[in-house]
């Protein structure tokens, strides 16, 4: 079961992920982040900090994006993830793909830095 | 049994006709005179049993087949007589035709066609009484048959019985006939028309009766008149019972029949109804989809209530509204239906309520439409109303209780029919996705080898075991050269047929690059490449490809995504989790892919232990939601450090069934155990 919410501040997207992402929830969050993007968000910044599994499907979804961002110069920063969730993206190698940072702050940082 | 009638009827006519010749000329007959009364009871029992089989037990004849076996009998009868009467017009007055013998001849043939009648109408008037008969009635008919033979012999016996006792006897027999004939109860099953036919040859029936009556009386009283031991038909008093209850049962049929003439609608259309609510019930059997289960639900509702017109709105599974007309116009309906909402009738077709409402009322004031009368009823499945059924009638207040109640039931049915057709087709495809996966399971299975390489340096053992959904866990290993053993472990995103779909194509890159001796980046990044086109969006697989070196004692290995190995140092008697990176198989898809995967290097001592194991392992949970995690998967290995690998595994599954506290597995649970000596 996961909870998506949608914030804006700052000019950015805050997709907040509550609960537990595994493969039938996993649709959920595609369909937020591709609303997001259909709306002409370029900036994206996902709130894990109440994310409590991901699963490879969970993974997937952020992984499938990757190529999709680049080519429309949109940036997405994951941040606040507990250290359970953080291995499991450390294991599948997507901590180097994609941005994570700790906190909300650094995020915010980032992300301002990456759409100069 | 005909014959045997024929015969005896033909030894009476001889006999009666020596009785009454010796009679005339004074004489004492060679023959008993009471033989043509013997002959003439044989007739009767001959007929008796000839009818009975012909008509009693034939099973295919209905009630209006019955009456007209009596009416073709007597039509039969009534000609052969006819043609006898025209012959005795045609010889006019001769001598033969006033020869007393001539008319006796006559007679008896008449005599033997009206018997043959009157037991033909008597076994069919059986048939009909005893109709539903109950154990009392068949009691009755049984008593009533025995005093009738009884009576036939108490004919010829002449004075067995005394005065009294015959009429104890007769009015018995006559209150039977009467009790008896009060059974009607096949009327009440026939149709409107049969009725007019059985009317019709019923009255035919009385009037061969008559006939025959009339023409053997005149007869008899022609021969009686000129010969005086002539015994008069009307002296057998069996005749004359058999006679009075085959008219008067004919009497009652006729007026029940009459009287039930105006009725007989209504019971056509109660039966209808039944007939009706059966074919609802049926149609889920029968029917190939809902909209003949509607149809089916239109057409009876208009039938039993005599509506115009009707319409019903189903919301479909989909969610949205499909109408369906009878006699009206889509346009029509949706007219009503604005026109109740518009002056704010709170009624069913505005799903405000879910109870049957008779809105007539309301349809006084509409102009445009000519229907008067309006009654709606919900559809109900599973408890959730899922449609509307609509009746109209051009007569204003047209709408009956009794009609409310009929159309509810068969509403009722209907919702009852679409819901089992609902549950039959979830089954349906319930049983067409497990016979799928059951598929792709013997697919997957069929994938993991049959037997792993063995060396003198390793040995090896593998396990896997996947839950009821079909995994993507795949193990393999390649002797690449005496000295170089390839082996690999991976996992598939997702589950289910694409999953072992993709399970296979790995098996296929693993087989044909790895005979290539190359370095496990570069088969990483070959796998990539391979596989970057087949994983659709969003999927990918983890994998570590490793290359056992025996000669140099080493293993190089490279990770892409797939759980970080745990190597046993036997040195250390401890067991630790490699460090490294690589991203899995499919989430990079250009050619940067190198930057992301690396080759890494380590050195085996014989007792030293590698553990490769796949997410499911570790992401097990106890009843508590806490996961096995590497660090329990960590002390297992330390703790059976010195098993062999085969009894190591098991008892790693052991301690992992045991954790999680069930034999039921949520995820797959794939080991491979490589043990160096």
């Amino acid at each position: 079961m996961v909870q998506i919410r949608r914030l804006q501040e700052e000019g950015a997207e805050i997709l907040a992920v509550v609960g537990e992402i595994d493969a039938s929830s996993s649709i959920e969050l595609d369909l937020a982040i591709a609303k997001a993007v259909g709306e002409g968000v370029k900036r994206i910044l996902i709130d894990c900090s109440a994310l409590e599994y991901i699963s490879s499907a969970g993974l997937g979804v952020f992984m499938s994006y990757i190529e999709e961002f680049r080519d429309k110069n949109i940036h997405m920063v994951l941040f606040g993830m507990k250290e359970k969730v953080a291995n499991t993206f450390n294991i599948l190698g997507l901590a180097d793909l994609l941005h994570i940072r700790p906190s909300k702050q650094e995020a915010k940082k980032l992300i301002n830095e990456l759409s100069l | 049994m005909f014959m045997g009638a024929t015969l005896s009827w033909i030894v009476m006519v001889f006999s009666d006709v020596t009785v009454l010749f010796s009679d005339l000329k004074g004489l004492t007959p060679d023959i008993p005179f009471w033989l043509p009364r013997i002959t003439l009871d044989l007739f009767i029992i001959c007929l008796f049993y000839y009818y009975r089989f012909k008509i009693e037990k034939d099973e295919s004849l209905n009630f209006t087949d019955l009456l007209w076996k009596v009416f073709a009998t007597g039509l039969v009868a009534t000609v052969i007589s006819l043609s006898l009467r025209l012959l005795d017009f045609l010889l006019g007055s001769t001598k033969l035709s006033s020869n007393i013998f001539f008319i006796e001849v006559e007679y008896l043939i008449c005599l033997g066609l009206m018997l043959s009648f009157l037991i033909a109408a008597y076994t069919s008037w059986k048939r009909l009484i005893l109709y539903q008969k109950s154990k009392w009635l068949l009691r009755g008919w049984t008593v009533f048959e025995l005093a009738l033979l009884v009576v036939m012999v108490s004919d010829n016996l002449e004075v067995v019985f005394s005065e009294w006792m015959l009429t104890t006897i007769s009015i018995i027999t006559g209150l039977l006939a009467l009790i008896l004939s009060a059974n009607m109860k096949w009327v009440a099953y026939l149709n409107f028309r049969q009725k007019w036919t059985s009317l019709l040859l019923l009255l035919l029936s009385f009037f061969y009766l008559g006939y025959f009556f009339y023409t053997v009386n005149r007869f008899s009283d022609e021969i009686s008149a000129q010969s005086s031991s002539f015994l008069d038909f009307k002296a057998h008093v069996f005749n004359m019972y058999l006679f009075s209850f085959v008219m008067l049962y004919a009497i009652f049929s006729f007026l029940v029949i009459l009287f039930n003439l105006p009725t007989s609608s209504v019971f056509e259309q109660k039966l209808e109804e039944v007939v009706n609510f059966q074919r609802i019930s049926q149609s889920v059997q029968t029917e190939q989809n809902e909209e003949s289960v509607y149809q089916i639900l239109l057409e009876s509702s208009v039938s039993s209530v005599f509506a115009d017109a009707a319409w019903l709105e189903v919301k479909g599974e989909q969610e949205q509204s499909r109408v369906q007309t009878l006699n009206i116009t889509e346009t029509e309906a949706l007219k009503i239906q604005q026109h109740l909402n518009g002056r704010n009738v709170k009624g069913i077709l505005d799903e405000s309520t879910d109870r049957t409402r008779n809105l007539s009322d309301h349809l006084a004031s509409l102009k445009g439409t000519r229907y008067r009368s309006l009654m709606a009823f919900p559809i109900h499945v599973k408890g959730e109303k899922i449609g509307t059924l609509a009746l109209l009638k051009e007569l204003p207040d047209g709408f009956n209780k009794e009609m409310t109640q009929i159309v509810s039931a068969f509403a009722n049915q209907a919702g009852i029919s679409i819901e089992n057709f609902r549950l039959l087709k979830e089954a349906l495809q319930n049983e067409r996705y497990k016979e799928e996966l059951k598929i792709a399971k013997t697919v997957q299975k069929s994938l993991l080898p049959q037997h792993l390489e063995s060396d003198s340096d390793f040995e090896i053992a593998a396990f896997s075991e996947s839950a009821d959904e079909v995994g993507g866990d795949y193990y393999d290993t390649l002797r690449i050269s005496p000295n170089h053993v390839g082996l690999i472990i991976a996992d598939v995103s997702g589950k289910g047929t694409t999953a072992a779909f993709h399970m296979s194509q790995m098996k296929g890159i693993f087989h044909s690059l790895a005979q290539q001796e190359m370095e496990p980046k570069t088969f990483m990044i070959r796998a990539n490449e391979a596989l970057k086109y087949c994983l659709e969006r969003g999927s990918f697989i983890s994998a570590t490809y490793f290359v056992v070196n025996s000669l140099d004692k080493k293993i190089l290995y490279s990770r892409a995504g797939h759980c970080p190995v745990l190597v046993y140092r036997r040195a250390d008697q401890s067991a630790q989790f490699l460090t490294d990176k690589g991203a899995a198989l499919g989430m990079v898809k250009g050619k940067d892919y190198c930057n992301f995967v690396e080759t890494r290097e380590f050195q085996y001592q014989p007792g030293d232990i590698m553990v490769l194991y796949t997410d499911g392992i570790t992401e097990a949970k106890n009843h508590k939601g806490e996961e096995f995690g590497l660090e329990m998967l960590r002390k297992s290995v330390e703790e059976f450090s010195e098993l062999t690998p085969k009894e190591m595994q098991d008892e790693l599954i052991r301690r992992l069934y045991e954790y999680t506290g069930t034999e039921e597995i949520n995820d797959d649970y794939t080991t491979m155990i490589v043990k160096f000596r």
